[in-house]
C-alpha cells in the first residue's frame, strides 16, 4: 500500500469552531466476495481502521468492514481549542499503516 | 414421541419445500439475524431508544457499489455528555457489518459520512452509545437497483 491520502481541512480555525475534515484513501477495498475468472474467491484486503488525533488526543476513529466502498471516503468534524497538528492513520489488513499530518492554526 | 405417520411426514416435507418455493430467502434471513447479533453485542443487550439518530441515504441507490451515507446523533458532545460510538449495519449484505465510528468530546458533532456497498434493497440500522450508557437507534431502507458486492 503506497498510496497517498487526500485530505481537505481548513488551515485556520477559531477556538471552539466546529470544522469539517474530509479524507479519501485510494484503495481497492477488496471485499472477499468477488471471484476471479476461475471461480476462486479473491481474498479480502481492505483498510480496516482509520484514526484521527489532534496534538496526540483522539478526535475520531473508524473500524471499517468490506461494505465500505473502494477508495474509502470519511468525513467527520473536530472542535479545537488550540493550534496544533492532526495525525491521520489508515491500517490495511496486511498490517501496513499509512500516516499523514496537517497543521492548523487556531485563534 | 408418537411415530409420525408416513402421510404426516410427507406433508411436513412438502410444507418445508413449499416454504422455500414461496421465496422465504434463507440467506436474507441469515443476514438479518447476523445484523441483530452484531447489534446485541454492541449494546450488551441493552434496549435502544428510537430517537436522536439521523440517517441520510438516497431512497434509491442506482449503483450498489458506492452509496453515500451520513449518520448523525443529536448530542451535546461535552466532556460529560457525548456519543462514544456509532455502529452501522446493513441487514441485507452478505456480511452485515459496515463500520463502527468512535467519537470524543473533541469531535464537536457525533456525525460521520462515508460511502458504502449494498448488495440489495435492505435496511441500514444505526445504533449509538453515549458515555452515560444510553443507547439510541434509527434505521432507513435503501432500494438498490444494481447490487454492489461484485458477485
Amino acid at each position: 500500500m503506497a498510496e497517498k491520502p487526500r485530505l481537505k481541512l481548513p488551515k485556520e480555525a477559531k477556538k471552539g469552531e466546529i470544522i469539517e475534515i474530509k479524507t479519501l484513501m485510494p484503495h481497492i477495498m477488496e471485499s472477499g466476495q468477488r471471484k476471479d475468472k476461475d471461480g476462486k474467491a479473491i481474498p479480502r484486503k481492505i483498510i480496516n481502521k482509520f484514526t484521527a488525533e489532534f496534538n496526540g488526543k483522539p478526535v475520531f476513529s473508524a473500524n471499517l468492514e468490506p461494505a465500505i466502498a473502494a477508495n474509502p471516503y470519511l468525513q467527520f468534524s473536530a472542535k479545537l481549542e488550540e493550534s496544533g497538528t492532526f495525525k491521520f492513520t489508515w491500517t490495511d489488513d496486511d498490517g501496513s499503516v499509512i500516516t499523514a499530518e496537517e497543521t492548523i492554526t487556531v485563534s | 414421541m408418537p411415530q409420525l405417520s408416513r402421510r404426516a411426514a410427507l406433508a411436513l416435507g412438502a410444507g418445508g419445500a413449499a416454504l422455500t418455493l414461496t421465496g422465504w430467502n434463507g440467506r436474507a434471513f441469515a443476514a438479518a439475524k447476523e445484523a441483530a447479533d452484531d447489534i446485541a453485542k454492541f449494546t450488551g443487550g441493552k434496549a435502544a431508544e428510537k430517537a436522536k439518530v439521523t440517517i441520510e441515504l438516497p431512497e434509491i441507490a442506482e449503483n450498489g457499489n458506492t452509496v453515500p451515507l451520513m449518520v448523525s446523533v443529536d448530542a451535546p458532545m461535552t466532556a460529560d455528555n457525548y456519543v462514544s460510538e456509532i455502529l452501522v449495519v446493513a441487514d441485507g449484505n452478505p456480511n452485515p457489518g459496515v463500520a463502527t465510528f468512535h467519537f470524543s468530546p473533541m469531535s464537536g458533532k457525533a456525525e460521520a459520512s462515508t460511502r458504502i456497498r449494498l448488495a440489495t434493497t435492505q435496511n441500514i440500522i444505526v445504533v449509538a452509545k453515549t458515555n452515560k450508557g444510553e443507547v439510541f437507534t434509527g434505521q432507513k431502507q435503501v432500494k438498490v437497483t444494481i447490487g454492489g458486492c461484485g458477485g
